[in-house]
């Protein structure tokens, strides 16, 4: 299966294009770096491969296809502030089970404690949190996973302990991942091959 | 006035010379909350703390999201919320400072870069909240400082007009730095200024605070980014569930990390993604449910069975501080 993104342009408003005719392609099974300049549109084409956002030229395909608005997005995204990503007028047992039941196995190796299910959002730091926003988008149904600048908010060692949860399922699932981020250690160690954004 | 006191602070900071500029002492913050209703109860963040900062020096902070690195910028400028309560002492030169004398010397002689953009007035331009930085000159020169601020870090001069909406994350970033380098402050406290960054404008910030610490200032820079620590800071402390774990000359954080004492710090280095990149079980005991004895003892490869039931004191190692009975 391969996520492809062809000639997307997109710019905000009436301010000079963000992105003109980029051509982005990912197979699944595959993790791609993407990284560019501040102000360069890599979040923007996040946004777009995973639907959020509808570019102004071009088509994004999945498995050839243009996904389905109403069912499960195929392409999931995770955000850098997990704190803006999560309801905070909900406890953390429902933020997760939103879309799937993840299995116990998976909930203990990302690190998540039972004890905090019955917590608010508020009760929980950025890096308790993101766990929880990284494994709600590991569903079945997920084929590619975007993470713009997931980990860069998070010490050493939360961030080493979601990359392995996340690429041994990505390995075991065949799933593709885009990973936005200016950590160039970070890509060389996640990623098969890097695309640097142009302006 | 000279004190006993002061005399074992000033043995204490022997790796360094003269006195600190900032310090804290046995420092801890605690939020009462209410839960079941009517119950009271007080939930420790911080605990056992010590810190110092001197003229010239960076000490960067890193450690663990959620250890309370940001609580501890903010208590320092008595900006906590109503329902907090701060243990312990601290002392600015020779004065010990009180919830008064704090809000005298903030933004004065201590300034805080925010860790976000909204800290900064939304309903004042850009340009008006860089150059209430300055002080003693005329209004004119303020502006003209401000705008050779900005151009530093690849601002457009129309940008000082702009309203804080208008910034993009990385924009508003090197807005509140200008903020900061531009006021003539003793004691610069940097919450996370790094994140979201690309290399140059990464490059162009450490260089700053650096000249910055050149000046006289004293820096504390709270970061995760271990690498950008060790670019710049003298020192690095290590913070974990709300106590410093280890105080260590920063270039200990480089190699193969066998500078450094506490099993916590070396697991930091080794997660990194151009060391091993491997991380370790288990997860940050939460506030509130703090164990008896060591905070690391739930993830140490050492542990032992004293470990389990006595909190280890910080004490001095290899030119550093470690909170361990077993580091060598």
């Amino acid at each position: 299966m391969r996520l492809e993104a062809r000639n997307i342009s997109f710019s905000y408003q009436d301010e000079k294009p963000v992105l003109s005719d980029i051509d982005f392609t990912v197979e699944t099974g595959e993790i791609v770096g993407l990284t560019a300049p501040s102000g360069y549109g890599k979040s923007t084409l996040g946004k777009i491969l995973a639907g959020y956002l509808k570019p102004d030229k071009g088509t994004v395909l999945v498995d050839g296809k243009s996904a389905d608005v109403k069912a499960f997005h195929p392409v999931q995204l995770v955000f850098q502030h997990p704190e803006k990503a999560v309801n905070p007028r909900w406890k953390m047992k429902k933020i997760l089970t939103e879309a799937w039941v993840p299995p116990e196995e998976m909930i203990r190796k990302m690190g998540i404690e039972q004890g905090w299910m019955n917590r608010w959002p508020a009760e929980l730091s950025g890096g308790e949190l993101q766990r929880f926003c990284v494994l709600r988008a590991l569903s079945p149904q997920t084929k590619f996973l975007i993470a713009d600048e997931m980990t860069t908010m998070l010490d050493m060692i939360t961030q080493a302990q979601i990359w392995r949860v996340v690429t041994e399922y990505a390995a075991r699932k065949e799933m593709g991942i885009v990973v936005i981020s200016h950590d160039t250690y970070l890509l060389k160690r996640l990623c098969s091959r890097i695309v640097r954004l142009n302006e | 006035m000279y004190t006993a006191d002061m005399e074992t602070r000033q043995k204490k900071s022997s790796p360094e010379d003269g006195m600190p500029v900032f310090q804290v002492m046995n420092f801890g913050v605690s939020f009462s909350q209410y839960e079941n209703g009517i119950n009271r109860k007080e939930l420790h963040v911080i605990t056992d703390l010590d810190i110092e900062l001197y003229e010239g020096k960076i000490l960067a902070v890193v450690g663990s999201s959620g250890s309370g690195k940001s609580l501890l910028a903010h208590a320092i400028m008595g900006i906590l919320p109503g329902n907090a309560t701060i243990y312990g002492k601290m002392f600015y030169r020779h004065e010990e400072l009180t919830r008064a004398s704090i809000a005298r010397i903030r933004g004065k002689k201590i300034c805080l870069i925010p860790q976000s953009v909204n800290y900064l007035d939304p309903l004042e331009k850009v340009g008006s909240q860089i150059s209430r930085a300055i002080n003693g000159v005329p209004k004119a020169e303020k502006k003209r400082r401000a705008i050779e601020m900005m151009a530093r870090y690849s601002l457009d001069p129309q940008v000082y007009d702009y309203y804080p909406h208008q910034l993009s994350g990385g924009m508003a970033r090197k807005v509140l730095l200008s903020i900061a380098l531009l006021s003539d402050c003793e004691i610069l406290i940097a919450d996370e200024p790094t994140p979201g960054l690309d290399e140059p404008s990464l490059a162009e910030v450490l260089q700053d605070f650096r000249l910055a610490a050149d000046e006289g200032k004293a820096v504390l820079m709270i970061t995760h980014d271990i690498q950008a620590a060790v670019r710049i800071a003298d020192r690095i402390a290590v913070f974990y569930a709300g106590s410093t774990l280890e105080v260590a000359d920063a270039k200990a954080f480089s190699g193969d990390g066998s500078q450094l004492c506490h099993p916590y710090s070396k697991a930091l280095l080794q997660a990194m993604p151009q060391q091993d990149f491997l991380p370790l079980d288990g997860v940050q005991p939460m506030p509130g449910d703090l164990p008896e004895g060591c905070l690391f003892y739930e993830r140490c490869p050492i542990r032992c069975e004293d470990c389990r039931c006595s909190r280890p004191q910080s004490r001095p190692v290899r030119g550093g501080k470690v909170r361990c009975f077993y580091a060598a």
